[in-house]
């Protein structure tokens, strides 16, 4: 009889890529070669923004390998991609990764050599704006002519909802404060690295490559080389991690390589080097926020008022999407009554912004949540009280005008707050620290201990359409194979798909295997960003094994003479025909229901799997609509030992409970969180970009510090399942959500130390010391 | 150019190298041992760890004619000759320490050349034996988990 129970969903199965990644087989994009390859090497502007009056190749041509050099002018197609980044530029720099020349030579080392022999004259050298202060100012230089007063096109953002302004004007206590986060980069490991060449055959571009999203670059490339869709095919090679980062230097590389193995027809490997990385791939970008509140006497939040400009670099393609999502987390997830919140994306003459896990949230997060902070104390509560107060409940609307309907989002933040704050006795400890903190020496070792809360969108919600493809195929001896439209970078995304289809055919996953995305092979389902391959990739992979379900029914039912109203269930490898009255009619091996319907009946076995929640209808005057179809909620306790003379903050434990829908494989769950967290960490305590100047300074891993084995705190998660209805069997989604609440904890949990209050990310020797930066 | 003789994965290579040839590059693009990865080229991240005579060093800052007259060890001789995985390696996957995999081949072999001195690491040791090579993806918790794993295993086979 079949088990209605989950069979492999929620179980921590062993990772489908786990043999081949400890035995170092995996092919990641270095990895790979071609017959007759040739190397290429960019060469960039040596100023951050100034005028390119030519490119003298002469020296470069006479290196000996060389085999061809292209400039602006040899791009076939549209020269500028989307966002404005130019695959060359011609007569303008704009920051410091531009690159006005590729070589393709037939060594690396010859490719550097020619790089190295390009003489660029410049002309006129511009004002380099490297402040959102500095691009606002009135008379300002324009760095691209046609935007508004330096304003990055269609990222300006608005949720108004009631009076705001009137409400804090009026209100019995008003609190005002401002934060600041930093350039901090996405820190994977693997440089990016891809291999281009030209199909006669099929005159295709083929592109293998550390790809996130092989779609966008699929028609990146397509306007690059002025070629239609179906010419231009993107395989990904494994990915040694993206976190979001390898797109726009993955769409410079390949767009330049593709070119030269267009003119050349040979193949043409780039790789990255770690300098080249930092300087051209994009980076969490820095938001500041101007928090106001008006509050009444009992410390409810009557008002949120908030202005936050996003610092997004010469070029942007992702500010117009981050800065949505960022307009509909700002004011957090907190019962507010009137809300405005203004957001804008800012082009200067520095590293661009751009997708690093979280997406805008981290940075409005450490900010709200910071302000939420500094709120209770000045109306004299402790951060929890005050949080418990103030945040969303069950059947809550949200500023957008959503309702917190829980059949889609049970809204239980404040079970989550209590279930954290009883694991780490956090008042009692908050009570003590702050005590303890008036009685000890400034330059004493202090504990602290805070607090901090979100609430996270699902997918891309009103950003735009969000899709999702999966092919699945049972081949004649019952094997399944799922080809995913998502990406594998190391986030266990093929894995879980797989146990899904194991789920719906009640095989053993080790049945089921996956292919890396192809976009020859798969439908287009957008980028894989915003934690939505659970959600879209899952549900597509359940929509095709359905399908295939109902294809294997319809032919073994009439077969069997079945009686009207009968069905098939699918456990233990086999299928069940079961009569309406739940009599057991006729059972074979999965096996042989493929092979009957395959070679017998000539039924195919392959199906396309889709998945859209359909169009988010969202005013994006007012930001008034249901934003996204459900949200993730979470909690976070940091626990701290700051070092008041040397400014060293240790962080001793991280204390989470997350409401997550439902963890598919918990092991995978877990990992995707404490990767997460400890990125936060990073971002909280150490990371940071400077390109202060227009130059980049933190040019490889001795400059810019990330965290290491040493460094790592224990970790607590508290999972809370929930009976949601968006993803596959309640899956919401877990990418992203354990980063955005650390910073501001561990910022939180300082001021409880110290009774002094950091807005500025990182928590850095200097700050904690100086109260800023050096 | 140099003449070098070295054992790489038990087995004995004569090689004339560049002068200024690095190991990872003869690993890498010489013998084809692409397990060995390249993430930042300055000795940072630690992705090029291989072990030379039982010890961790970043390959990419070792050049190739001083691995003359000593023994190599990387990721692709680990696991014996049948395919049978090493305990280290069967660890990092039951314990969940692998995500992308890129630092796993340096994280695996860091791990074993630290059980190789002891099968009782404390934590600390684990994460210092570990603590030069970065990893971005896992936050080190799981690979550490799969470390004392191993460990564990390895204690019950040597009883």
């Amino acid at each position: 009889m079949p088990d209605e129970d989950h069979v492999t969903v929620g179980k921590a199965i062993n990772r489908k890529d786990g043999i081949a990644k400890v035995t170092g087989a995996t092919v990641f994009g270095n990895d790979q070669n071609a017959y007759r390859q040739l190397h290429m090497k960019s060469v960039y502007t040596h100023y951050p923004h100034v005028e390119i009056e030519s490119i003298d190749l002469s020296e470069a041509w006479k290196v000996p390998g060389v085999v061809d050099i292209i400039v602006a002018r040899d791009i076939p197609g549209n020269p500028i991609l989307f966002g404005r980044f130019p695959v060359l530029v011609s007569d303008r720099a704009r920051y410091i990764g531009d690159a006005v020349a590729a070589i393709a030579s037939e060594s690396a080392e010859s490719a550097e050599m020619a790089a190295a022999a390009v003489c660029i004259r410049y002309g006129k050298q511009f004002d380099v704006l490297t402040t959102v202060d500095q691009a606002l100012a009135p008379d300002a230089p324009m760095i691209h002519h046609d935007t508004q007063g330096n304003r990055i096109d269609y990222a300006s953002h608005h949720l108004h909802d009631g009076n705001a302004e009137a409400v804090i004007r009026e209100a019995p206590k008003v609190i005002r404060h401002s934060y600041a986060t930093q350039f901090v980069d996405n820190g994977y490991i693997e440089p990016e690295a891809v291999i281009t060449e030209f199909d006669p055959n099929t005159d295709t571009v083929v592109i293998r490559g550390t790809i996130q999203n092989p779609y966008n670059i699929r028609e990146a490339l397509a306007k690059v080389l002025d070629r239609p869709l179906n010419q231009v095919r993107v395989i990904q090679s494994g990915i040694g991690g993206s976190f979001g980062g390898k797109d726009e230097s993955m769409m410079f590389i390949a767009s330049r390589a593709a070119v030269l193995s267009l003119r050349t027809g040979r193949p043409v490997k780039a790789v990255l080097t770690r300098e080249e990385s930092f300087m051209a791939s994009a980076k969490r970008h820095p938001i500041t926020s101007n928090y106001e509140a008006g509050l009444d006497e009992n410390g409810r939040l009557l008002a949120i008022k908030s202005l936050h400009h996003m610092q997004g670099g010469a070029y942007n393609k992702q500010a117009m999407f981050a800065n949505w999502r960022g307009s509909i987390h700002a004011a957090g997830p907190y019962a507010i009554p009137h809300v405005c919140t203004d957001i804008h994306g800012v082009h200067t003459n520095t590293i661009f912004g751009g997708a690093y896990r979280g997406f805008s949230a981290p940075q409005v997060v450490f900010g709200i949540e910071s302000f939420i902070d500094e709120c209770a104390e000045a109306v004299g509560m402790d951060p929890v009280r005050f949080r418990l107060l103030n945040c969303v409940k069950p059947y809550d609307r949200l500023p957008t005008g959503q309702v917190l309907d829980p059949a889609f989002m049970p809204a239980n933040v404040a079970d989550l707050i209590e279930l954290v704050c009883s694991k780490t006795d956090f008042e009692k400890k908050w009570e003590r620290n702050r005590i303890a903190r008036t009685e000890v020496g400034s330059t004493s070792v202090v504990a602290g201990i805070g607090l901090s809360i979100t609430f996270r969108g699902v997918g891309l919600g009103g950003e735009g359409i969000d899709t999702g493809s999966a092919t699945v195929t049972i081949d004649a001896d019952g094997k399944v194979r799922v080809q995913s439209g998502f990406t594998e970078m190391g986030q266990g995304l093929s894995t879980t798909l797989c146990q899904i289809a194991a789920e719906e055919f009640g095989i053993d996953s080790t049945w089921v295997t996956w292919s890396q995305n192809d976009t020859a092979e798969n439908m287009d389902a957008g980028p894989t960003v915003a934690s939505r391959g659970i959600v879209s990739g899952g549900n597509a992979v359940k929509d095709a094994c359905g399908k295939l379900r109902k294809r294997i029914e319809e032919v073994l039912l009439p077969k069997w003479m079945a009686p009207e109203g009968s069905t098939l269930h699918f456990s233990d490898s086999a299928v069940y025909a079961m009569t309406p009255d739940k009599e057991l009619l006729n059972r074979i091996g999965f096996a042989e229901a493929a092979r009957i319907c395959l070679k017998g009946e000539g039924i195919s076995l392959r199906s396309l799997g889709w998945h859209s929640p359909g169009p988010q209808y969202f005013d994006h005057e007012s930001g008034q609509g249901p934003a996204y179809p459900s949200y993730l909620f979470g909690a976070t306790v940091a626990e701290v030992e700051v070092d008041q003379g040397t400014g060293v903050i240790v962080v001793k434990r991280i204390t989470s409970a997350i409401e997550l829908g439902k963890a598919i494989n918990p092991q995978i769950v877990r990992g995707q969180f404490i990767g997460g967290a400890i990125q936060g960490m990073g971002y909280a305590l150490m990371e940071e970009m400077d390109c202060s100047d227009g130059y980049l300074h933190t040019r490889n891993f001795d400059d810019f510090l990330m965290p290491g084995a040493m460094d790592i705190p224990p970790i607590d998660i508290i999972i809370s399942e929930t009976d949601v209805h968006v993803g596959p069997y309640g899956a919401k989604g877990i990418g992203e959500l354990g980063i955005e609440m650390i910073a501001p904890a561990i910022a939180n949990a300082h001021a409880n130390a110290t009774g002094k209050r950091i807005r500025e990310l990182p928590l850095n020797l200097e700050r904690v010391v100086l109260g800023h930066a050096l | 150019m140099m003449d070098i003789r070295c054992e790489i994965n038990g087995r004995v290579h004569d090689l004339t190298v560049g002068a200024s040839e690095r190991l990872v590059d003869m690993l890498r693009d010489r013998l084809g041992l692409a397990g060995t990865k390249e993430g930042c080229g300055i000795g940072e991240c630690g992705a090029c760890t291989v072990l030379l005579d039982g010890t961790p060093v970043a390959s990419c800052l070792v050049l190739a004619a001083q691995a003359d007259g000593h023994r190599i060890l990387t990721i692709e001789g680990l696991a014996a000759p049948d395919g049978t995985l090493h305990p280290v390696q069967q660890a990092f996957i039951d314990a969940g320490a692998i995500q992308c995999g890129f630092c796993t081949p340096a994280m695996v072999l860091c791990a074993y050349a630290l059980l190789s001195n002891t099968l009782e690491p404390s934590e600390r040791e684990i994460r210092t034996a570990i603590s030069g090579t970065l990893c971005r993806c896992t936050g080190y918790v799981q690979i550490i988990e799969a470390i004392e794993l191993a460990a564990q295993r390895m204690r019950q086979y040597s009883q």
